[in-house]
């Protein structure tokens, strides 16, 4: 007989049975769409992690304005618009574990080239920025140090914006206008994709802080060293918490008073996004121990339906051996009935646990992960259980007596 | 005949034991069958006949003794080498015919050729041609609940033939049937060991028995009479007597 045949004809038999055998499944279905789900969530916290790192450029503290609280009424987070580049001197002056303090102002313009437009986000940065958020220069170059501290029209573009103005063309040398304004391009951003928000990172360009301030963003020509963002690196992730609590009794002192609000907002991005993540592996390890539970429960349910089985069919066994069925036939044709019950119950709690770390990845914004070395796992794990569990009953039908069986009511 | 008798027993015992208490269930019992014969075993029950077909059948050892089923000695056999002989040299038929209810009549006259590795066309080609030979050519898709119990018998000796064995072993093969099915049924038998195959038939039925050339008696395990009938009864013959009668009841 040959494998295909034994398949059909254990397909049929728990066709002949299907209410019985899809709620036999039900523990292989929970089972398994549990550790499919657990992997997901496990692994896309995890991967969620790195992206937000790679994004963030690691190690790195983020300052911006604290919310502006002005006669009771609590206006939105930077409302109060007071942190400035001296905030970023001082910074730089007393953190001794800082890599780099990178001031940044940031807006939205219209760039123009030629014929071509394309509106987008400005950043004013310093050279610094790229250091901080582990971003380099794919073509070209970054700013000179004359152009960062007299404010150059220089542009350096996003992948996007390269695209958008330049197709084909190489933009290096090339001058195009923002807000009327020429800037030469002097580099192009090597790209970074998109955030895990969706969000393309490379529809951005950066000029020189003054620059930004001075000539494109309209809001900073009454406050001319006002900044939007302090990016903060420390040297590594051992000085990092050290280096938070410096820049925050730092800022402290420059903003004693509270009775506005907070002055400030200091974030640790990685740590957020870590204690994000914490809760959801420990969602991840509940789910494991659910997925063993019920693996376990599956199992016994299948060894289970399967000695009823072997009872019930207790005659055919019985005539199966008269005409020359051997105890191994009779052990496999169980065995594969007991292993298609798992691999069936395997395969729809796949295709659930597919469906569950959709909708996980669609509420929590993280990658979709559900790996083929995962779904291998799956369905090799549902085997061995079929295996396992199917032993026992498929035993005690191969050893049957022919003669008993066949006289057997 | 250089070939070897289909069926030899030598002083064959069995003995079941239950606890304390031995039961010779059969007790020194020996003859032999020859190839192309129709042989009833009668007795009354716990005779013994039961146990000799299940050793006829190769599907039990004796106790003591030889038994060479088809020259083949099966009395120190494994158990898969029984299986063996049983799919290649015997052919059951059953008082409750032993369909599988969920298979249709040509595949369950296949089934046992699944377990000599033929392929699937070549199985059902000899299943179909085996139907139609006990006259069911029109009922190989029907499944068993289907089919009356004459039909089922004859499904049951197909599938008893479709490995060419070198005997069916029948046990009270006409004893669920009414008795014009039932002589139906022994009209077949006949038939076919006109063709040279040779029949065994376990019965306690004296009527049934004298459809044999030869029948064994069996009385508390021991063989009690080996008698040859010179003239069997024909079942087609009184079939046909009948008739008339029958379908004028119809």
């Amino acid at each position: 007989m040959s494998a295909i045949e034994a398949v059909r004809m254990a397909l049929a038999a728990l066709g002949a049975n299907w209410l019985r055998s899809a709620l036999t499944m039900l523990g292989m279905v929970i089972g398994v769409t549990a550790v499919i789900a657990t992997f997901a969530i496990g692994v896309g916290a995890q991967v969620a992690i790195g992206k937000v790192i790679a994004n963030l450029g690691s190690n790195v503290l983020m300052v911006w304005p604290g919310n502006a609280n002005i006669g009771g009424t609590r206006g939105p987070s930077g409302a109060s618009g007071r942190l400035s580049e001296r905030d970023a001197d001082a910074l730089r002056r007393e953190l001794d574990g800082a890599l780099v303090v990178a001031p940044t102002v940031s807006g939205n313009v219209q760039a123009v080239n030629g014929n071509l437009n394309w509106q987008t986000r400005v950043n004013g940065v310093t050279n610094d920025l790229f250091i901080a958020r582990d971003w380099e220069i794919a073509d070209g170059r970054i700013f000179s140090e004359q152009e960062e501290r007299r404010g150059g029209k220089v542009v350096i573009l996003g992948e996007t914006v390269a695209d958008q103005l330049f197709g084909d063309t190489d933009p290096i040398g090339a001058v195009i206008r923002l807000q009327r304004v020429p800037f030469e391009v002097v580099g192009v951003m090597r790209p970074k994709g998109q955030t895990m928000f969706g969000q393309d990172q490379d529809d951005v360009m950066f000029v020189p802080l003054d620059a930004a301030r001075l000539r494109l963003v309209g809001r900073f020509r009454s406050r001319p060293d006002q900044v939007d963002m302090i990016t903060i690196k420390a040297r590594s992730a051992e000085v990092l918490s050290q280096v938070e609590e410096e820049a925050r009794s730092a800022l402290d002192r420059r903003y004693p008073q509270a009775e506005t609000g907070e002055a400030y907002n200091l974030r640790n991005m990685t740590q957020i996004v870590e204690a994000q993540t914490s809760a959801a592996r420990t969602l991840s390890r509940l789910l494991g121990v659910v997925a063993t539970i019920a693996l376990v429960v599956g199992g016994i349910g299948i060894m289970n339906i399967m000695l009823v089985s072997v009872t019930e069919r207790t005659r055919e066994i019985g005539l199966r051996m008269a005409v020359g069925a051997r105890r191994r036939d009779i052990r496999r044709q169980f065995l594969v009935e007991a292993v298609m019950l798992a691999l069936l119950g395997g395969t729809i709690g796949i295709i659930l646990g597919a469906a569950v770390s959709i909708v996980v990845a669609s509420l929590t914004g993280w990658p979709l992960v559900i790996a083929p070395e995962v779904i291998a796992i799956a369905f090799g794990f549902s085997a061995t259980i079929g295996v396992f569990f199917g032993w026992y009953p498929a035993t005690k039908a191969a050893r049957l007596d022919p003669i008993e069986a066949l006289r057997y009511e | 005949m250089s070939a070897p008798p289909v069926v030899a027993v030598e002083g064959v015992s069995k003995i079941y034991s239950t606890g304390d208490v031995e039961v010779r269930a059969l007790d020194g019992v020996g003859f032999t069958i020859e190839r192309g014969a129709f042989v009833a075993i009668m007795g009354p029950s716990g005779s013994g006949k039961s146990t000799l077909m299940n050793l006829i059948g190769c599907l039990d050892r004796p106790s003591h003794g030889r038994l060479l089923i088809d020259g083949t000695d099966i009395s120190a056999l494994s158990s898969d080498a029984l299986a063996t002989i049983r799919r290649r040299t015997i052919g059951f038929v059953f008082q409750t015919f032993h369909l599988l209810p969920r298979l249709t009549a040509v595949d369950n006259v296949a089934m046992p050729l699944s377990y000599t590795g033929a392929p699937v066309g070549e199985r059902r080609k000899r299943a179909t041609a085996l139907l139609a030979a006990v006259g069911l050519d029109d009922r190989a898709r029907h499944f068993p609940p289907q089919l009356s119990g004459g039909q089922k018998q004859r499904v049951a000796i197909a599938r008893a033939l479709v490995a060419d064995p070198a005997m069916v072993l029948a046990d009270e093969p006409t004893g669920a049937l009414d008795t014009r099915t039932g002589r139906e049924i022994l009209a077949l038998l006949q038939s076919l060991n006109a063709k040279g195959r040779t029949i065994v038939v376990v019965t306690h039925d004296e009527e049934v028995a004298r459809h044999a050339g030869r029948i064994l008696r069996f009385r508390d395990g021991r063989l009690v009479g080996d008698e040859t009938i010179e003239a069997p009864l024909d079942a087609a013959e009184r079939l046909r007597g009948e008739n008339p009668r029958k379908e004028a009841a119809e």
